[in-house]
């Protein structure tokens, strides 16, 4: 179930460039070695090789500028300044290597990092508590998503976004519709919708269907709205 | 020879008050030779039988003037270097007490440092009468047969005189003292303001202090417990995804250890956020209340006027004002469906507002949180308001100086 819901990875986009060989590599930075351990199973869980283990940013910035990988699951909190590190180094690495995805862990939902993030880059983005890695099946599908080219965000980075929308088009939306929504907007499929709300998948189209009305978004090609309605949820201005 | 300690001290007191005395008998009598000098030429002035008299007449007053602060300078030397006492440097104010003090009191106090003295001096010279007797050649002993019954009373009146001296010169430094501090020493208001001055300063210490302790726990937390837990919570949540083969009883085990490892995640996290979190030092109170309001169980709308960064320590206190209300929202107030969080400065003030449509009938004299609530806006000078009738709403309204 990866990346049905995200925007189409172009051509260019993070996992069109898997290894000839099929050998999918992530690099793992995380300054908490007994962390680091864990994450690297649950990442070869998920089918990658992990290529290279950094603990701080400009380890990891030179592992991914030398391995090139499909993937960089990137802790925020790191040494030297044990800040936003992660974040910066996130947003550098999509920059430079527009091949690369990047999953961040926090301890913490940071509402601003989330938005630095996902105001730059709408694809092969996420940003999750460092908690859910304890959900490992979960875990290893967000880590499978962002990959792909989606997006994997916490419950709680879409509701802390959501605080700060006070009054906008959304407010018409029922609760339902917003559920869905939400749900929409951590990176979940329209079957993984389905599965969570417990109805039928076509209920869920007619749902994302009459949010598309109320947010008065032109029928083009569905990706593009539905990328549209979760950015205009989140309050972010779409970058690129 | 050595002494027993305790008549060690005793001999060291009584030199060290000696000493005072002694050194307060010049500036205390400077005035008197003034003072005859000026009433020697106040005589002529009047009658106007010398022409010179009233030229002359002032300088002995110039010089009066002049004692008046100069003297207390000494004095004021004389204190702290003898008595360990510290006076206010006066200078040229209150100039009233310091003439009082060295031109009437002065006088008085050194009439009796030079009794003391003198009786001092008598007593020694009394008490030894029976050496200058054996010391005298006999041929100058006009009349005195020498070793008398009359020598023998003189030597104990002697010693009964240095007995009295103890006494006398510890109570005489005790009344100069008294009269000096009274005069010339803090008045009460100045000894208040100083005093709040100093309270003040060593209470932001105090707060700062506990502000740093606060983010040493958070970072201790962070980097060791919290990592630990997840990493345990990982290797359990792997067990179960890769150990399908296991009894049901060991999966039961596995999955609700599982759970009581993601469970004391979320409640270390809460803890360790209630703290101090890193976000409020990066990116100011905006972002950090945006993550409080996000957690807590009940829809929170947030509102925060555009800020500019203020104190750590305000800033601190803001965000545990609102992490404590909307964690006594969500404890004592479970009827209430949504809460309102605004945060707004106007001029020096940080005013932040947290309302709810719980049932109201809070109380903020009873439960610790609101008193711990209180306590820490009143250590950074704020003012903490709460209203809570019966059937809601309850608000509580906090607001906090911020410098600068």
């Amino acid at each position: 179930m990866s990346g049905v819901n995200a925007p189409t990875a172009p051509a260019t986009g993070p996992g069109a460039s898997e290894g000839a060989n099929g050998v999918r590599r992530a690099v793992i930075a995380e300054d908490s070695v007994l962390l680091r351990i864990g994450l690297v199973k649950v990442v070869e869980m998920a089918g990658f090789t992990v290529a290279a283990e950094a603990g701080d940013a400009a380890g990891l910035l030179a592992a991914v500028a030398a391995h090139r990988p499909e993937l960089a699951v990137v802790d925020v909190r790191m040494p030297p300044g044990f800040t936003d590190e992660g974040v910066r180094a996130a947003l550098s690495i999509r920059r430079e290597h527009p091949d690369t995805a990047v999953l961040l862990l926090s301890q913490y939902v940071e509402e601003r990092y989330a938005a630095d993030l996902l105001a730059a880059h709408t694809g092969g983005v996420g940003y999750l508590l460092k908690q859910r890695v304890a959900d490992v099946e979960e875990f290893v599908e967000a880590l499978r998503r962002v990959a792909g080219g989606g997006t994997a965000l916490d419950p709680q980075v879409v509701s802390q976004l959501l605080i700060r929308r006070a009054s906008d088009p959304l407010e018409r939306l029922t609760a339902r519709e917003r559920e869905v929504l939400e749900l929409m907007a951590e990176g979940r499929s329209n079957s993984a919708v389905a599965a969570r709300l417990v109805v039928s998948e076509s209920a869920v189209a007619k749902h994302i269907n009459s949010i598309f009305t109320k947010l008065d978004l032109p029928k083009a090609d569905a990706d593009h709205r539905r990328v549209l309605a979760v950015l205009r949820f989140l309050g972010v201005a779409a970058g690129r | 020879m050595t002494l027993p300690p305790r008549v060690r001290r005793a001999l060291s007191r009584l030199r060290r008050d000696l000493l005072f005395v002694a050194a307060g008998v010049l500036p205390h009598l400077l005035v008197v030779p003034l003072y005859l000098w000026a009433a020697l030429c106040i005589g002529p002035t009047l009658t106007g039988s010398d022409a010179n008299a009233p030229v002359v007449l002032m300088a002995p007053l110039a010089l009066l003037c002049a004692a008046g602060p100069g003297l207390t300078e000494v004095q004021r030397w004389r204190f702290r270097a003898l008595c360990g006492v510290e006076l206010p440097r006066l200078g040229l104010r209150r100039l009233r007490r310091q003439f009082g003090y060295n031109w009437l009191v002065g006088p008085l106090l050194g009439t009796l440092e030079l009794l003391l003295l003198a009786l001092l001096a008598t007593g020694v010279a009394a008490a030894t009468v029976l050496l200058w007797i054996w010391a005298l050649p006999w041929q100058w002993r006009i009349g005195h047969p020498g070793y008398t019954t009359q020598a023998t009373y003189l030597t104990g009146l002697g010693l009964l005189a240095l007995a009295a001296v103890v006494p006398g010169a510890a109570g005489l430094v005790r009344l100069e003292n008294l009269v000096g501090r009274a005069v010339l020493g803090v008045s009460r208001h100045d000894e208040l303001a100083r005093r709040v001055e100093d309270l003040t300063e060593s209470r932001a210490g105090a707060v700062d202090a506990a502000d740093a302790e606060r983010r040493r726990i958070e970072r201790d937390l962070h980097d060791g417990a919290q990592q630990r837990l997840v990493s345990l919570a990982l290797n359990l949540g792997l067990a179960k995804a890769t150990l399908t083969d296991l009894p049901p009883e060991a999966r039961e085990v596995i999955e609700a250890a599982h759970r009581e490892a993601k469970d004391a995640i979320e409640e270390l996290n809460h803890l360790v956020r209630g703290l101090h979190p890193a976000v409020l030092d990066e990116l100011g109170l905006d972002a950090a209340l945006s993550g409080l309001a996000a957690r807590a169980p009940l829809p929170v709308r947030l509102r925060v006027d555009p800020l500019e960064r203020t104190t750590g320590a305000v800033e601190g206190v803001a965000y545990f004002v609102v992490s404590e209300a909307l964690t006594n929202v969500a404890k004592h107030a479970r009827e209430a469906t949504r809460a309102e969080v605004t945060v707004a400065r106007i001029g020096g003030i940080l005013r932040v507002v947290i309302t709810d449509d719980g049932p109201g009938g809070a109380d903020p004299a009873r439960g610790s949180g609101l008193t711990g609530l209180a306590q820490r806006v009143r250590s950074v000078d704020g003012t903490f308001r709460m209203s809570s009738p019966v059937g809601g709403p309850t608000t509580m309204s906090v607001e906090l100086p911020c410098p600068g």
